[in-house]
């Protein structure tokens, strides 16, 4: 699709309402679904991308439309005063209510959401400042050049300018450096703070986000509606948003809109045929709605859009772009990673109990050992992914013990996964840009404007350059899990490379590969070496240790047992006896 | 406030904080065995207390109606996978259970013999709900992830509410209660119904603790929900473990109903805010631990009450509120980033 295609559909926007012979009915749905569908919207890069789940976005939608009311109806201000007052109170409840719900996991995140919104109603219903359980009527209508724009046409025709607008400014935040990391909270928040991703900001960037996009629509419903009271900013209203964007196909912008296309359509029939059918008034569309989101995620969890759009990974033009800077190496021979005294207990059991290595500039060191010898639980404790119960670690002379996994990152530690952590919803080559997140400065508010743009082709010539040295260039356009088990690793070590590091750490980076593949992995490493790198890896394969490894650091029940170089370590009977169970 | 009210605001608390708490070991149950989190137990509760009230009236319920339709469905949906002898039970399980269970009601509802009488048939009538829901929305989507099995629970209780109202219509009742005694020792007034709802949920209580610490099956379903793989690979049906699971959640919920329905007008959606209340019990309990889970139900219990006295129209906030500062005590505490599969 043309990148100019938002032109044309908000001249489409702005004049369809007006098309001659269209029933009202049909603006009238329009405006309901267009509302609707901004908070779907917002609930793609929250929940389908985020991978947060909130029931709550219909109370974000209330503080929006309270916002505006409040100052609109009783205190006579323009409505579109209330426009950036109606984001920002959303905005600001959403980075309160985060602050203190955001640390939550999983179901936990989605059940304090549902605590959230039935608290928030009650609150609405008997808050004077609201008007209780009325609500606030006679808020005035927009108005533009003195004219009140009263007819629904007009509402609908704004109304869909803005669904393009977000539509637009989701589309830029989801394809920047931000929208990268919000995207890499699914495939592993582990992997994307061990590349200096601060995944607490990422998680409230999109929640405020999308609390953002329903205070927007909250602002268009009650200047719509002209009065507001707490029951469409409660529960099942909630639920609703979230059926909306689970129907259409919560990860994708498009989905979301279909999702509130289908709702609202379904709503509007089953609020005709229910009360006829059952002979009595009520919200019986509930029980539909139920039976089509259990039905919907036992049979298409991923939705409707993914299978009627044939989806496939966008091609990213590399564009020349100056180099990014770098950061100045440590000199060769000068130690970058000192382990003193590391041990980590589980209860009573000591996984690491006393471990002490270091690793110069310009070396390779292999950590090995038998399964279960502590070497992945070592990996963890010196990447800040764990922390060690006594015991230090440096890097290039800093104590970074107990410091977070992104703020070892920033000192130029970057590291593999034994289990490889890709986002499988992304290219190669932007799982590999995420690992130049700390090269980049652009802002979320920047990249929804699309002032990151130079930025952007500076991150991709870099996220290039680096897929081009291990060799993994042609497949850049790729989704990044239809590549081989052991070239997934390989774009791993691309995507730490992009960090610019002075540490590389990589777990069993060999694991899987064919014969030729580990002898050019050989050599990219002892390029690596030769440029500088300090390397520190775990693996399994001998061969592959032997002929690289500078040194061996050999380790058994999570102590060392034997250092030093591998002809020496080779020979050494603690060794022997911890591979080979002694002599028999 | 003087000692009185002080001392029937707590009696007042422990009572809720009691069905709370029998509400909230279901939970624990239910997530422990099956990561179902049943946001449909409230309705469980409300059914029920609306049945009893109804059957008090000499009335047939209209919850056999949901009770007949829940059993075909599941009929429907889980024949696709059965035959056989497992065909037969399956029948025997979905289609003659509810049809028995509505004759035996049909025809003893118009006698009014009694608040026991119509507190059995409610629990008979409400229970079977319980697999049925397993079968038709879960069991299909077991291997699903918690966040989308919670996703699907929101979807049963939104139509559960829909049907409530259907079956129910929008009146509240209230239900006749087992005790109409009212004792006093000295400043203190109680009513015999307060002693049956602590009677009955300590029984039920124990009756669990018997249950999972002295039975095979408890032990069955207590090593489903610590390893899920590994109580297959020892031969234990999952599956059937999850009808337990939930035949227990349809038990204690109806139960809590019928406990209910003499204290407060009971609407058909008046179940949802009770259950709510149970689920900020087991989240305190972390959904892992039964103790835990029945102090926090007191809890909530004796902080409604006290809410509702000094700030009555708040009450719901203050205790939808007060989860979040222990939500965030939990997450502070396990501060370790997991990757969310």
């Amino acid at each position: 699709m043309s990148r100019l295609w938002p032109i044309p559909a908000l001249i489409l926007a702005a004049l369809l309402p007006w098309l001659p012979g269209l029933p009202l009915f049909w603006v009238s749905i329009a405006t309901t679904i267009g509302i609707a569908g901004i908070i779907a919207i917002g609930l793609v890069v929250l929940t389908g991308i985020g991978g947060m789940t909130s029931f709550a976005q219909a109370s974000f939608m209330g503080f929006g439309a309270y916002a505006s009311a409040i100052v609109s109806a009783r205190y006579g201000f323009s409505p579109w005063l209330g426009l950036p007052l109606a984001i920002a109170v959303s905005g600001i409840a959403a980075a309160a209510i985060g602050a203190i719900t955001l640390r939550l996991s999983g179901h936990y995140l989605a059940l304090g959401t549902i605590a959230w919104s039935v608290s928030l109603y009650y609150l609405f219903g008997n808050l004077d400042l609201v008007g209780r359980n009325d609500g606030i009527s006679d808020i005035p209508p927009l108005s533009l050049l003195g004219l009140k724009l009263i007819d629904v046409r007009w509402s609908a025709a704004l109304i869909w300018c803005a669904v393009v607008l977000v539509a637009v400014a989701t589309n830029h935040l989801l394809d920047s450096r931000w929208g990268r990391a919000i995207r890499a909270l699914r495939g592993g928040a582990v992997a994307a703070a061990s590349f200096g991703v601060d995944t607490a900001r990422a998680r409230m960037l999109a929640f405020v986000y999308a609390a953002m996009l329903a205070g927007l629509a909250g602002w268009l419903y009650a200047h719509l509606q002209r009065a507001v009271n707490p029951t469409p900013f409660g529960l099942v209203a909630g639920i609703q948003y979230l059926l909306m964007t689970v129907v259409g196909g919560a990860a994708y912008v498009p989905g979301a809109l279909l999702g509130a296309t289908l709702v609202a359509l379904v709503n509007d029939r089953l609020q005709d045929w229910l009360p006829k059918l059952l002979g009595a008034n009520g919200n019986y569309e509930v029980i539909v709605f139920g039976f089509i989101l259990v039905g919907v995620l036992q049979l298409a969890p991923e939705g409707i859009w993914p299978h009627l759009a044939r989806l496939r990974p966008r091609f990213r033009r590399i564009v020349p772009a100056p180099a990014l800077p770098q950061r100045d190496k440590p000199a060769r021979g000068t130690q970058v990673l000192q382990a003193e005294h590391l041990q980590k207990r589980f209860g009573g059991l000591a996984a690491v109990s006393d471990l002490s290595f270091a690793v110069a500039a310009g070396e390779i060191l292999a950590l090995i050992g038998p399964n279960g010898a502590g070497k992945s639980t070592s990996f963890n404790l010196l990447t800040g992914v764990a922390h060690p119960t006594s015991g230090s670690v440096r890097v290039t002379g800093r104590t970074v013990t107990g410091w977070p996994a992104r703020r070892i990152a920033s000192l130029g530690v970057a590291r593999s996964f034994q289990h490889v952590k890709l986002v499988a919803s992304m290219t190669v080559i932007e799982n590999v840009a995420i690992g130049a997140h700390l090269r980049g400065t652009a802002s979320p508010i920047a990249a929804v404007l699309r002032l990151d743009r130079a930025e952007e082709a500076r991150l991709f010539a870099e996220a290039a350059r680096q897929l081009d040295r291990v060799g993994l260039l042609e497949h850049a356009s790729q989704p990044a899990t239809s590549l081989a088990l052991g070239q997934q690793r390989i774009v791993e070590i691309a995507r730490a490379l992009c960090l610019d590091p002075s540490l590389l750490l990589l777990d069993e980076p060999a694991a899987g590969l064919r014969h030729a593949e580990k002898q050019a992995l050989a050599d990219l490493l002892r390029r690596l070496r030769a440029e500088g790198m300090a390397v520190l890896l775990v693996e399994h394969d001998m061969d592959f240790v032997m002929n690289l490894a500078d040194r061996l650091v050999v380790m058994d029940f999570g102590t060392v047992i034997a250092e030093g170089p591998p002809a020496l370590v080779r020979q050494n009977p603690a060794v022997i006896e911890a591979y080979l169970g002694g002599v028999a | 406030m003087d000692l009185s009210i002080l001392l029937i605001l707590i009696q007042d608390g422990m009572v809720n904080g009691a069905i709370y708490a029998l509400l909230a070991l279901s939970l624990v149950l239910v997530f422990a065995v099956t990561r179902v989190i049943l946001i449909p137990q409230g309705e469980f509760v409300s059914f029920a207390a609306l049945t009893y009230a109804a059957l008090d009236q000499g009335q047939a319920p209209g919850s056999l109606y949901l009770l007949g339709g829940l059993g075909i469905a599941a009929f429907l949906g889980a024949s696709l996978r059965a035959r056989g002898r497992a065909l037969a039970w399956l029948a025997v399980e979905t289609l003659l259970l509810p049809a028995v269970i509505a004759l035996v009601t049909l025809w003893l509802a118009p006698h009014k013999h009694g608040v026991a009488v119509s507190a059995l048939l409610s629990l008979a009538i409400v229970t079977p709900m319980g697999p049925y829901l397993y079968r038709l929305a879960f069991q299909p989507m077991a291997e699903a992830s918690v966040l989308v099995l919670l996703i699907a629970s929101v979807g049963v209780h939104l139509a559960l509410s829909g049907i409530g109202l259907l079956i129910f219509g929008p009146e509240g009742t209230r239900g006749p209660p087992f005790s109409d005694a009212v004792m006093s020792f000295g400043d203190v007034i109680v009513t015999g119904q307060s002693l049956w709802i602590l009677g009955l949920a300590a029984l039920s209580m124990a009756g669990l603790y018997l249950f999972f610490g002295h039975t095979l099956l408890g032990a069955a379903l207590r090593a489903t929900a610590v390893n899920r793989l590994g109580a297959r690979l020892v031969g234990i049906p999952i599956a059937r473990s999850g009808l337990i699971a939930f035949a227990l959640a349809g038990l204690i919920g109806a139960a809590s109903g019928v406990l209910i329905a003499p204290l407060t007008t009971v609407y058909y959606d008046s179940g949802f805010l009770i259950g709510l209340k149970g689920f900020v019990a087991a989240i305190v309990g972390a959904l892992a631990s039964y103790p835990l889970a029945v102090a926090a139900a007191l809890g909530v219990g004796i902080v409604e009450s006290f809410a509702s006295f000094w700030a009555s129209s708040f009450k719901e906030v203050i205790v939808f509120t007060v989860i979040i500062p222990v939500l965030l005590w939990r997450s502070l505490r396990h501060s370790a980033v997991e990757d969310e599969e």
